[in-house]
């Protein structure tokens, strides 16, 4: 509570400041784009970061784009109007470098993890984690092993100055700066995120880990992660997302690009918990070529409105994508996610699994895309989408758009609502559970078959998150 | 009253229909007591309106549990207090698995953050699932999803033995089940048998009775109980028939 209320002191400091038009702020951020978007922001960030010419280049360039494309509101929801991009501070920095042991940690920095409630089983891993404060890794590690595998683990900044031969041929590749229009935002104010590089053949045994959060009011977090598996190779990433919660939206909008070269597997986690005034518009797709998997999985809890439809492009033989999803809409809240499989080689296989809870007035939609082309055989996919509703004032909604041409390629799709019933509720109730811990069972029920598949510590938060939503939503 | 479920004067309806009318009925903690009576007198509605079911109203009257009264409480502290309801119709909880479920009710009735003897629990669980008859995969199934008649009833006594309430009402346990499941059913209720619980079996035909031997049989007539006697009282009505109920008990 004492630090809920620091923030709320913070805020009133901001807003005076803003008056005199004077843009430093209480908050002692080394670094500090201001209020509002303009080349000037982007050159700022640029320069801060220290970056090439191609990179400055290649920000203003996304920033024309963001400021040409319109709104996607022909088919989304309204809603994005009322981001006020003009009100959004675009760059924050401490300015510490990365740090390497947790003792270096600055104590404040130490107490968000406490309060974001990291379990110790996910403290120890902390030795290889990077997470991000607002936007830089002010804390990251790399286990000693990895280094001697030769397996690369840094920022954006770091990655694309000191292994340009790696990243500079995919970044921006898979999904180019004008896929939308909240891709050419990240890509003109990208600060902080992982550039990954597993080499040929490494299987990496543990996760690598990322915990991201939004400590400052009105400020749009940005981060670019690109995960570059090798052939051969094998990795799973997993990031969380908290933020505290604030009284004025916040624009979280990320980049997320994977390559498995021929015969890589990724598997990319995220267990995403934002507070209900966080717009999260986030772009995620891999490119799986021969013989390579990608999979998402993929939770959104929390947030105002989340749009976000995770991808894989099958760009070669044999070639396998998945994405596992459950989204979680509490009151006032708007989960639109959903998954996109681009079939572009014979013989891939995709898998996609959707369930999503909608309680009190919340509402969740599905859109999924599948596109099998004409030209392509021994293609197959699998689509589930599953939805539970809890009370009547909830909403769901489906958009499946598949595509499949030709012979010889397969698709089902299944789709199911159920809800919650007062018959079920009383049951559970009359063995002794609360209301609260009566829905949070049912619902973690309905996503039991799909969280079998997430590592152990992961299931377990996301239990507990659950938990935390369903006994918050009983009066 | 310590060490009873007094229930007085109770009057409950569902909608604008009357169905409980000033019911009385006293069950000592160790004793078996059986409801019979034809279907729609009410029977059902008890066990539920005791438990705290949100569809029916209470007009009046009170219901004690050892002293506590349970009129008015929520569900989930209503079991907590020590009654527990075997359903006639168990709901399915898709995803949930007996042993999850059953975990759950037991730390709901532990204090908050008390940590759980898993190993405890499950060579408990075990050998009560035993007793039942039931294979140990079944732990890893859904509750009630998929399952028989039989598999419900058992896995609501299986609930019961691993709950150990105060007092127990059984709400047509009997509906459903073969003469096995039956039998077994019944030993896991006789071997709860004590001085430390009380039972309510809600049943519509004498045949239950002959595994689970009453210590006082109540028949109920539009939502009341009309007499009440020993065990004996059971074969009295079945040979007579529920006709002698609504014809000499009911206007008496």
């Amino acid at each position: 509570m004492a630090e809920i209320d620091d923030n709320l002191a913070q805020r009133e400091a901001i807003e005076v400041d803003r008056s005199k038009g004077d843009f430093k702020y209480e908050e002692n951020y080394a670094f500090d784009a201001g209020v509002g978007l303009s080349a000037a922001t982007v050159d700022y960030i640029a320069k801060v970061k220290g970056e090439e010419e191609w990179i400055r280049e290649f920000r203003q360039k996304s920033l024309k784009i963001f400021q040409d494309m319109p709104m996607p509101t022909h088919w989304a929801t309204a809603d994005l109007e009322n981001i006020k991009f003009e009100d959004i501070r675009y760059y924050l920095s401490k300015g510490q470098k990365p740090v390497r042991t947790w003792e270096e940690v600055p104590d404040d920095v130490k107490k968000t993890f406490e309060r974001l409630g990291i379990p110790e089983s996910e403290r120890k891993f902390l030795a290889g984690v990077e997470a991000q404060f607002d936007s830089e890794a002010v804390y990251s590690r790399m286990k000693e092993e990895l280094e001697k595998l030769g397996v690369i683990f840094c920022g954006p900044t770091e990655g694309l100055r000191d292994h340009p031969e790696i990243f500079r041929k995919w970044f921006g590749k898979v999904i180019p700066i004008g896929d939308n229009k909240f891709a050419a935002l990240n890509s003109a104010v990208f600060s902080g995120g992982s550039f990954i590089y597993i080499p040929k053949g490494v299987k990496v045994a543990q996760p690598l880990q990322a915990y991201f959060r939004i400590n400052a009011e009105n400020f749009g977090q940005f981060e670019r992660t690109l995960i570059i598996a090798d052939e051969g190779s094998e990795v799973t990433y997993m990031e969380g997302c908290t933020a505290p919660k604030f009284e004025t939206a916040t624009l979280h909008s990320a980049v997320v690009e994977l390559v498995a070269l021929k015969g890589a597997k990724i598997q990319y986690i995220t267990v995403q918990n934002w507070s209900a005034n966080v717009f999260n518009l986030v772009t995620k797709r891999g490119v799986a070529e021969e013989d390579a998997e990608v999979r998402w999985i993929d939770c959104n809890i929390g947030s105002r409105l989340t749009m976000k439809y995770p991808g894989v492009v099958l760009r070669g033989k044999r070639a396998r994508g998945e994405v596992l999803s459950i989204a979680l809409a509490n009151d006032g809240q708007h989960q639109d996610t959903g998954a996109k499989m681009i079939h572009a080689a014979d013989d891939t296989t995709s898998n996609i699994i959707a369930k999503s809870i909608s309680v009190g007035e919340g509402r969740s939609t599905y859109r999924g895309l599948v596109h099998i082309p004409k030209t392509l055989s021994n293609c197959r996919n699998n689509t589930e989408c599953d939805a539970l509703l809890i009370n009547e004032h909830s909403r769901t909604d489906t958009y499946p758009a598949i595509s499949v041409r030709g012979r010889k390629n397969s698709v089902q799709h299944e789709a199911s609502v159920s809800k919650v019933s007062a018959e079920q509720i009383f049951y559970m109730m009359q063995r002794g559970l609360s209301e609260g811990e009566a829905m949070s069972l049912a619902v973690n029920g309905f996503v039991n078959d799909l969280v079998k598949e997430f590592p152990m510590e992961y299931s377990v938060e996301l239990k507990r998150l659950i938990e935390l939503q369903m006994e918050g939503s009983v009066g | 009253m310590p060490d009873h479920l007094v229930i007085k004067n109770l009057n409950a309806s569902i909608g604008d229909r009357p169905i409980l009318k000033d019911f009385c009925l006293t069950i000592p903690k160790g004793e078996v007591h059986a409801i019979m009576g034809p279907n729609g007198t009410g029977k059902s509605t008890l066990a539920k309106v005791l438990a705290g079911h949100p569809d029916y109203t209470v007009h009046s009257g009170s219901a004690l549990l050892d002293g506590q009264e349970l009129l008015g409480q929520e569900p989930d502290a209503i079991a907590r207090a020590g009654l527990f309801l075997a359903f006639q119709y168990p709901s399915e909880i898709p995803g949930v698995t007996i042993a999850n479920f059953i975990r759950a009710a037991i730390v709901a009735r532990q204090a908050k953050g008390a940590p759980f003897d898993a190993k405890a629990y499950y060579s408990e669980l075990y050998a009560k699932m035993d007793a039942l008859k039931m294979d140990r995969k079944f732990t890893a199934r859904f509750v009630n999803e998929g399952f028989s008649g039989g598999e419900k009833k058992r896995c609501e006594i299986l609930q019961l033995m691993m709950l150990k309430p105060k007092y127990a009402v059984l709400d047509e346990t009997d509906s459903g089940l073969d003469i096995d499941a039956l039998r077994i059913v019944s030993e896991g209720v006789n071997a709860l048998r004590g001085p430390d619980t009380g039972f309510v079996v809600i049943t519509h035909y004498q045949r239950l009775l002959e595994y689970i031997v009453p210590d006082r049989v109540h028949i109920m007539w539009d939502g009341r109980i009309v007499h009440s006697g020993g065990k004996e009282l059971a074969l009295e009505l079945e040979e007579k028939g529920y006709d002698w109920v609504k014809t000499e008990l009911a206007s008496a």
